[in-house]
């Protein structure tokens, strides 16, 4: 790659990792350079591996969270795996009350799609708890707010004119009930512990693979730790605990979901050890 | 392949158009105006419409009203593109029976994105 050499490349991918649990492969570096483009432009500077030199300077305090926040990949939209979510939902949406987890959240789209479809189905609307490494991607999901290229990706027209209105520039942002069913908060699935309490229905999707094995076996255990005995947890297409968790088991329950291996701290509850 | 006619009275926005349609692999057809759109219809009804608003002749408004009059073997996928972004020309296109409305400018993701969402993509 023209910009970036390789001893700038592991500056970054060490901080990433070191602050996220999140790798970058050796053959995707040209990543870094992508990524870091408009903070580039931002310092007025040149080249990526001038970044790293300030970077390792350390002057900016702020900069390395500015870093891990343009590596991470936030590619997202509204009702992705369409289908699968709904299933999800279908699945604990009779429960009362319910909670929902949305690790790696990213800037609200998942967790919005999900609020609308509980909201539709006309049940109790959960508490949906939203989470993401990323300082950033909670501060723009907070806000609910997106532009007209964020908000016409996976949106049905019809549910962007029941859960959103016009905002400035373009924009659109979402309703009041939405938001209000909806708590974000910054959380780290490597360091941090998970949110307090247990869950019917905890979303992480398309992340596992970010990890080395043996992170996503902690990753893995702690989510299998915040479930509800009776709960569900929905990956995304190609990620599995199969093979990567002795926690987790596909669910007979409902097609596509994982649920806890029973444990004997469960017995008292739900599992009745057939 | 599945087929869509492009109706829009700018060539440029039909080139863009026609680009990221031929790349998603459909079939495509042009119309500059409602009137040829409905001409074409009469003659093979495609999968999908990408509907302009404003345009001369008749309007891409005149020419959905006109199309839910025509008889079909069966109806085509409408899907409004235009710069009438507004929260009241989006309901007027719903209550016309639009099936999906993209918000010009827009890119290919977008609109690969309303195609899947009215199961033509």
């Amino acid at each position: 790659m023209a910009g970036i050499d390789s001893g700038s490349a592991r500056v970054f991918a060490a901080l990433l990792e070191a602050r996220t649990g999140q790798r970058i492969a050796v053959g995707r570096s040209w990543r870094f350079e992508a990524a870091l483009g408009p903070l580039l432009q931002a310092h007025s500077l040149d080249r990526v591996d001038q970044l790293a030199a300030r970077l390792i300077e350390g002057k900016d305090k702020q900069l390395a969270d500015r870093i891990v926040d343009a590596l991470l990949n936030q590619e997202t939209s509204f009702f992705r795996d369409a289908g699968v979510i709904e299933g999800a939902v279908e699945a604990v949406a009779d429960r009362a009350p319910l909670r929902v987890w949305c690790a790696a959240c990213a800037t609200g789209q998942e967790p919005l799609s999900l609020a609308m479809l509980f909201a539709e189905a006309g049940g109790t609307m959960p508490e949906i708890v939203a989470t993401d490494v990323s300082s950033a991607a909670i501060s723009r999901a907070r806000e609910g707010t997106y532009s007209q290229f964020e908000i016409q990706r996976g949106l049905p027209v019809r549910r962007m004119v029941s859960w959103f209105e016009p905002a400035a520039d373009n924009h659109w942002r979402a309703s009041a009930t939405l938001l209000g069913a909806i708590h974000y908060r910054r959380h780290n699935l490597i360091a941090d512990v998970p949110p307090i309490g247990e869950f019917d229905l905890i979303l992480c999707r398309n992340l596992l693979f970010y990890f080395a094995p043996h992170q996503r076996e902690q990753v893995l255990a702690r989510l299998a730790g915040a479930l509800k005995p009776d709960g569900f947890l929905l990956l995304g297409a190609g990620e599995t605990v199969i093979g990567q968790s002795e926690r987790l088991r596909p669910s007979a329950r409902a097609r596509g979901l994982y649920e806890r291996v029973p444990d004997p701290a469960d017995s008292n509850r739900v599992y009745t050890g057939r | 392949m599945k087929t869509c006619l492009i109706v829009d009275d700018s060539k440029v926005i039909r080139k863009v158009a026609r680009h990221i349609l031929e790349a998603l692999d459909f079939s495509v057809s042009e119309a500059g105006d409602g009137r040829e759109a409905l001409t074409h219809c009469r003659q093979t009804v495609p999968d999908v419409i990408l509907l302009d608003w404003n345009m001369p002749v008749m309007s891409g408004m005149e020419f959905l009203r006109a199309l839910g009059e025509e008889p079909m073997p069966r109806r085509p996928k409408v899907v409004f593109c235009t710069t009438e972004n507004g929260m009241a020309h989006i309901r007027a296109a719903i209550e016309a029976g639009a099936d999906e409305y993209v918000m010009k400018p827009f890119d290919r993701e977008t609109l690969h994105s309303k195609l899947q969402i009215v199961g033509v993509a």
